[in-house]
């Protein structure tokens, strides 16, 4: 299938910076792709040179096999989302809406149809004569998506739509958000430095470090799989040491943590016996107390305790070396200090080639 | 417990009062007490009614047909008698003979033959002088003794009284002040469009630009206000004048043959004005601009809108405000201008302001320099009321 959207070894340098180096990317029609990464690392650049506002310094971008690169931004029929909305301070909610269906010179029936079916979906027709300073943050936010969505760009570019929102709203935006898209079938990108918003969003994450993609997955596949030490550590939170590898066998190997301490994991395609290893655990897959149908099992203490109401984090330490767990309660006699046997799933456990 | 508190809110209000009471100082001494002043010189009238007081009594019930009764005639010898601030009467003399030609020396030999007669004789003045069996002499005294005129007011516009106390128009030709008033709005007119046109522009450029290009830009139009008056009136010599830089550079390249008049008319005059006020035009637009989110215009483009289209419908009409506000400070400032005119302008291009000046040091027509500056008091303060009116208005402003 040809992809809707291709990057092919796109750089973009600023000055003597690189910001993206020979970047390959491709993007399905009808997906939705959140860019996740640290500030800094580029997707928000991705976004401009999707957008038109930046030119790639070398490689092409095509659409539907027309490159598109060299475009002006409005001549791509990119829908927009930004940050601080960008909604026009002088023109009331209906202006702002209907402004894209008035650049493409519909007529002025048609428009005034489409912007009160556009309103009506967002449930803010009843605002639609007030101006965006009299509107909340999420209206403001609802109306900005309203306008990228009414003249049925080809893509929707959202840069840190929620960055401004407060948790709750925010999580409610996500999913309506979530749903438009479902409903509308639009291709959206979106740029985030939210983790739990790329992860509950997304059909595919592409996370950015230092101008290069680490890995493009589902957001199933990042969090379970991480491909690079990278991922392991930004997506969510992981246990990750230096471990040795100490032999293959049947696609399962043998680390050695260090202090007596040895995991069964299943192995990836890359190792060798011998070599240095990164080993991820994830503090929700490791349970506390003996396993017996537990292929690995751990002699530990409890170090500190930690409560966060909904869960528990457990400092578990063997001399210098500690393992954080996360488990939902704590049996009673489970005390500081006491010896526990740390079980987990070969599954559960990544080796990354350092 | 409410007492003692309330008496430290009065306290706390009493302190704060005292921080700013050199300022109410400052402004009352140097801003409303002559502000204060030139308005009382342009409608008080009360030099007769203070100098000859038995005359003004008297000829209050005189009908005006005849010469006035004796009685009346005795109250104005009986005034002259008195008199012994020689001031106070070369005001009345001036006063007078403002009003009707010839009161000066009418005045001044009365004077002189009541001092020199006996105290107690009845003196008959038309034997001093025959003019006093006329009644327009007369009248003219009568006319002064109300302590308040609106013979200031009118004339600032060319109009006056007649015979009967209707407001008719001066003669065409017998003052000039509505032609110069309709000149300075014109000129003024012209300057805050011309600002407007260079300004708009500029501004946007200025905001657009970062660094050390943006600070270039602005000092580039901020100098002029710095620099002294007469330097920039030369600069502008040395540019426009006959044998000047950009008649010589149009010469030479052959584009006019003779000079163009680019000096001493209405061209200098506008030039030179812009010049200086163009700052007032471009900082309130800039300061709008920078408070105007930089991507408004990259949504624009996004949804469609080509430059000319993102700038017409979004960034004009969001820099409005600092247009309107640009050009009433540029409008109300102009027409007051003064030195610049008078420095590059022709005969035909003085300003209301010279013709206050005139009246004020020239002539010490204090009454009409201060109507006239009254009336552009007045100008200026409707133009800033409509401005605070508009600014009000969130459908211009899109506040």
């Amino acid at each position: 299938m040809q992809p809707f959207i291709q990057f092919e070894s796109v750089s973009k340098s600023f000055g003597s910076v690189t910001v993206i180096d020979s970047l390959d990317l491709a993007i399905h029609k009808g997906e939705f792709l959140s860019l996740l990464g640290p500030s800094g690392s580029g997707k928000t650049t991705i976004l401009m040179m999707l957008a038109g506002f930046e030119r790639p310094t070398q490689g092409t971008i095509t659409l539907e096999g027309t490159r598109i690169d060299q475009l002006p931004p409005y001549r791509r029929e990119m829908g927009v989302v930004f940050q601080n909305y960008a909604l026009f301070p002088h023109m009331t909610v209906a202006e702002n809406v209907a402004f894209p269906l008035e650049m493409k010179r519909l007529p002025r029936a048609e428009i005034a149809k489409k912007v009160e079916r556009a309103l009506d979906m967002v449930r803010l027709a009843h605002l639609k004569d007030r101006r965006p300073s009299q509107l909340s943050g999420g209206q403001q936010q609802r109306i900005a998506l309203t306008r990228a969505l009414v003249f049925e760009p080809r893509v929707i570019l959202m840069d840190e739509p929620l960055g401004a929102l407060d948790k709750q709203l925010r999580e409610h935006m996500q999913l309506e958000i979530r749903e438009l898209h479902k409903r509308l079938g639009l291709t959206i990108v979106f740029v985030t430095h939210d983790q739990s918003e790329a992860l509950t969003m997304s059909d595919r994450i592409a996370v950015f470090n230092a101008g290069k993609i680490e890995q493009i997955d589902s957001p199933h596949a990042i969090y379970d799989t991480p491909r690079t030490r990278f991922v392991a550590q930004f997506i969510g939170e992981t246990n990750l040491i230096e471990a040795d590898v100490v032999n293959l066998q049947n696609g399962h190997a043998t680390i050695s943590l260090g202090h007596d301490l040895t995991a069964k994991v299943w192995a990836g395609p890359a190792l060798e016996a011998g070599q240095k290893a990164w080993f991820s655990l994830r503090p929700e897959r490791m349970r506390l107390g003996a396993d017996p149908a537990g292929e690995n099992a751990l002699n530990m203490t409890i170090n500190d305790c930690i409560y966060h109401g909904d869960h528990m984090r457990v400092q578990l330490r063997r001399n210098d070396f500690t393992f954080t767990a996360r488990c939902e309660r704590l049996a009673g006699n489970w005390t500081v200090g006491a010896p526990v046997v740390v079980s987990f799933d070969p599954r559960d456990c990544t080796v990354l080639a350092p | 417990m409410k007492k003692t508190m309330s008496k430290t809110a009065v306290r706390e209000r009493l302190g704060s009062l005292l921080l700013i009471a050199p300022l109410l100082a400052f402004l009352a001494v140097f801003f409303l007490w002559p502000l204060w002043t030139m308005v009382k010189a342009s409608v008080v009238d009360d030099t007769v009614s203070r100098v000859l007081p038995r005359t003004a009594a008297a000829i209050v019930s005189w009908d005006g047909q005849a010469p006035p009764p004796a009685q009346v005639q005795q109250a104005l010898v009986e005034d002259l008698r008195q008199i012994d601030d020689q001031q106070a009467l070369g005001e009345t003399v001036r006063r007078l003979n403002s009003a009707v030609s010839g009161f000066r020396t009418l005045l001044t030999r009365t004077a002189n033959a009541v001092r020199d007669g006996r105290d107690t004789t009845t003196i008959d003045l038309a034997s001093i002088d025959r003019r006093w069996s006329e009644p327009r002499f007369w009248l003219a005294i009568k006319d002064a003794v109300p302590p308040y005129t609106d013979r200031n007011l009118l004339a600032a516009v060319d109009m006056r009284r007649d015979a009967n106390g209707t407001i008719v128009s001066e003669e065409p030709g017998a003052s000039a002040n509505r032609l110069i008033m309709f000149r300075t709005f014109l000129v003024a007119a012209i300057v805050t469009f011309a600002c407007a046109a260079i300004g708009l522009p500029y501004a946007m450029l200025a905001a657009a630009m970062t660094g050390w290009k943006r600070t270039a830009l602005l000092l580039a139009v901020l100098v002029p206000l710095w620099t002294s008056l007469l330097v920039r009136t030369t600069a502008w010599f040395v540019l426009l004048q006959n044998e000047g830089l950009i008649n010589g550079a149009l010469q030479a390249v052959g584009l006019i043959d003779s000079p163009l008049p680019l000096i001493f008319n209405r061209f200098g005059v506008v030039i030179a004005m812009t010049h200086v006020l163009l700052p007032f035009m471009v900082l309130p637009i800039y300061s709008v601009l920078l408070s105007v989110p930089r991507n408004l215009m990259q949504a624009a483009a996004s949804m469609g809108a080509g430059p000319l289209r993102a700038f017409w419908r979004v960034l004009l009409p969001l820099s409005l405000p600092g247009l309107l506000s640009g050009s009433l400070l540029v409008f109300m400032v102009a027409i007051g201008y003064y030195i610049t005119p008078a420095l590059v302008g022709g005969a035909n291009d003085q300003m209301i302001s010279s013709v206050i000046a005139f009246y004020a040091t020239g002539t010490a027509n204090w009454g009409l320099a201060g109507a006239l500056g009254l009336i552009l008091l007045l100008v200026t303060m409707i133009l800033y009321f409509i401005y605070g009116q508009l600014s009000k208005s969130p459908q211009l402003l899109g506040a």
